[in-house]
């Protein structure tokens, strides 16, 4: 145990001399100071480079290289404190609260994960910071909000994806398209259960007929024996709620064994750039959560910029919800005129921002962005938003989905 | 459906056993429980991934230069990392335990160099994906590649270790390395050897896998984890028990994914290995002390 015991020092060291560093020049406020903690190792961490962190150094890149913040009558810019809580809770937990007492941020940026973010929950309450949750995905989001009056969920409740699909479904089988028949995968892990419950629920209401439905634990490599499966009961509609090594191996397999229902859809990594580096033109007409409007102009600089800055294109999903609530962040501080918590927080509720959704506002009951994009579809190299139908943006959904490419 | 099964869980249990054979190798001769040992095997991809799309190297090409590597690279470890705690273990126990703490050690520089130079994104490339048919059924390439390789590999080792010289000064040492010492085998020699063989043997799998499977840098500790179970349930140090035992578990998951419940593979896993043990406590090919 003695080689663990110094582990723990030298992260402790580590942490200390970052303190002190980022603790020396904060005598006058000279700058505004944003602490995070994300997942840069462990099993989260595949998600946090992909949606988190590139939106962090984006944001922060941007003010700074524009003079700062304008607080008042100064401009600060902005000095940065980061740990990484190595996909633990339990260590998300303790450096969000080093952040707000020991480092003394003015600011707290969210941690990825919906896990990590219910965890950190009531210390973000606890010491008044705003939390303002860009990658999570839960039902209790209007419960949550109501415990913790500070904190925002951007990216909705797992109900709003799976009946946002639904729905389109409905409409498909309304015009004689699809029959009843649809088969449901998912992951055995906190977004499968709560989005296949959901998902359930929402066709079963409807009349539909699952005629599969199993879940898969984390970290199943093989996926081909699912898809063999499903072939072989030939439903018009298959959906996966799964993760990024399951997406990518469901769309492989059923690519390999030639599985192209009418409507495929798969889960968390569709909408992200490897997706579309991986299987190029047989990402065409896959469907999944989010979604953007390509003919936006606010949607094209942010993806321009994106990639000028990380080097690396944003995922056409949860990257749009936590580069906004920066925007919103950002807006509100400077709205308020001062770093006060308190003033800032009062201005994130009521205020309305421009962000890359648009002009949002979270002056509603369970603190989310009404109408994003729920369900969209890759169509020729872009992540389309298909659903809410009434959206302003909204693309057509292209129906069946295309022949799988041969091989490549 | 039943021809689906049998070839999935063939392809997945050669990869298994596969990966199994290296740490099979280091843990049985060398007596080093590298926990580092899936690490080797993501570095590898990475490597792989990053000749494959800038260089344009097929993976397959690439193992000519990644497999010596890796045998270099595993041949220094033992050099400079773990000989002197060869050197200063009194028993064979004691050398187990110092090497499972430094190999942790290890563990976090290799993933931290991997996070370094690639980040914690999930990577994925396609390549020899083409699908192929087979007894009236339908299979990626890429997986009839990997099986092909563990069953070439496991021969070649099954090979080498009962046919040749150094083959059995190998096994002796696996045996009792004290009396392998008097009979004039160079037991420090041949334990670096193995570990070596078995750090090529990792990279290889590394190569392998990533024709098919995303990864990222933290993953490596699933392949630790899979590899030990399959190392244990065929008897430390034998290969013809990692290549069985790798097989099994890989035909045991298909089989319940395709007629049970995809949910419970993991669980049946633990099961058969659980059972393996209380039947026979050496492991399959292993023999009781």
């Amino acid at each position: 145990m003695k080689n663990l015991s110094k582990l723990r020092l030298s992260y402790a060291l580590c942490a200390a001399s970052l303190a002190l560093i980022a603790a020396s020049p904060a005598l006058s406020q000279e700058s505004v100071r944003i602490g995070y903690v994300v997942s840069k190792t462990g099993a989260n961490a595949g998600g946090a480079t992909t949606s988190t962190i590139p939106n962090y150094e984006l944001w922060v890149h941007e003010i700074n290289e524009a003079g700062g913040i304008q607080v008042g009558d100064q401009k600060l810019k902005i000095e940065v404190v980061e740990y990484d809580d190595r996909s633990s809770s339990e260590e998300a937990v303790r450096a969000v609260e080093r952040l707000a007492t020991q480092d003394k941020v003015d600011f707290i940026l969210t941690p990825w994960g919906t896990g990590n973010n219910l965890a950190v929950g009531p210390i973000f309450d606890k010491y008044g910071y705003p939390q303002i949750a860009g990658t999570s995905v839960t039902d209790r989001a209007p419960d949550l909000a109501k415990r913790w009056p500070n904190s925002y969920w951007l990216l909705g409740t797992g109900g709003s994806y799976a009946e946002g699909f639904v729905d389109l479904l409905v409409k498909l089988r309304e015009e004689g398209k699809i029959g009843d028949e649809v088969a449901m995968a998912s992951i055995a892990d906190g977004f499968g259960i709560e989005l296949s419950t959901a998902g359930r629920t929402a066709l079963q209401e409807n009349g539909f007929k699952l005629v599969y439905d199993q879940t898969y634990p984390l970290g199943t490599q093989d996926l081909a024996p699912i898809v063999n499966e499903v072939k072989a009961l030939n439903p018009d509609v298959f959906i996966a709620f799964s993760y990024p090594p399951d997406t990518l191996g469901l769309t492989d397999q059923a690519r390999v064994l030639g599985f192209n229902p009418k409507i495929f859809y798969t889960g968390v990594a569709t909408a992200f750039p490897l997706y579309k580096d991986r299987f190029k033109d047989a990402a065409n007409g896959v469907v999944s959560l989010g979604g953007i409007d390509p003919n936006d102009e606010k949607v094209k600089a942010y993806i321009a910029k994106h990639k000028e800055v990380t080097g690396k294109e944003p995922d056409r999903w949860a990257s749009f919800m936590t580069y906004a609530g920066l925007q919103a962040l950002q807006q509100s501080i400077e709205q308020s005129g001062t770093l006060d918590k308190e003033k800032v927080s009062e201005v994130l509720r009521t205020g309305t921002f421009d962000t890359v959704l648009g002009n949002i506002s979270f002056d509603n009951e369970n603190r989310q962005v009404p109408n994003i994009f729920t369900v969209g579809q890759w169509q020729d190299g872009e992540f389309v938003g298909l659903v809410p139908t009434d959206k302003e943006g909204s693309g057509e959904l292209v129906f069946p989905k295309p022949e799988w490419p041969a091989a490549q | 459906m039943l021809t689906n099964a049998i070839l999935s869980g063939l392809t997945m249990g050669g990869m298994y056993a596969l990966v199994a054979m290296g740490l099979t190798l280091q843990y049985g001769v060398s007596r080093i429980m590298n926990l580092a040992y899936g690490e080797f095997v993501i570095a590898a991809s990475f490597v792989a991934f990053l000749l494959f799309t800038s260089g344009g190297l097929s993976p397959l090409v690439s193992l000519l230069i990644i497999v010596p590597a890796g045998f270099a690279v595993s041949y220094l470890v033992y050099g400079i990392l773990l000989t002197p705690l060869v050197r200063r273990a009194r028993s064979r126990e004691a050398l187990e335990a110092d090497s499972i703490l430094s190999t942790f050690g290890l563990l976090f520089i290799v993933q931290g160099l991997m996070l370094v130079f690639f980040g914690g994104n999930y990577t994925s490339y396609s390549y020899f994906n083409t699908p192929v048919q087979i007894l009236g059924t339908t299979i990626a390439a890429n997986r009839l590649v990997v099986l092909g390789f563990a069953v070439l590999f496991g021969a070649a080792c099954y090979f080498f270790l009962m046919r040749t010289r150094t083959g059995v000064a190998l096994r002796a040492v696996a045996v009792d390395p004290i009396a392998a010492g008097l009979v004039a085998v160079d037991v420090r020699w041949a334990a670096a050897l193995a570990f070596a063989l078995g750090g090529a043997i990792a990279v290889t799998g590394g190569v392998l896998v990533s024709m098919f499977l995303t990864f990222n840098a933290n993953i490596g500790v699933v392949f630790t984890m899979k590899a030990l179970i399959v190392v244990i349930m065929g008897g430390v140090g034998n290969v013809a028990g990692a290549l069985a035992a790798g097989i099994i578990l890989g035909l045991v998951e298909s089989f319940v994914a395709t007629f049970v419940d995809p949910g419970l593979t993991i669980a049946v896993t633990y099961a058969v290995f659980l059972a393996v043990l209380l039947v026979r406590p050496g492991g399959l090919f292993g023999t009781a002390k």
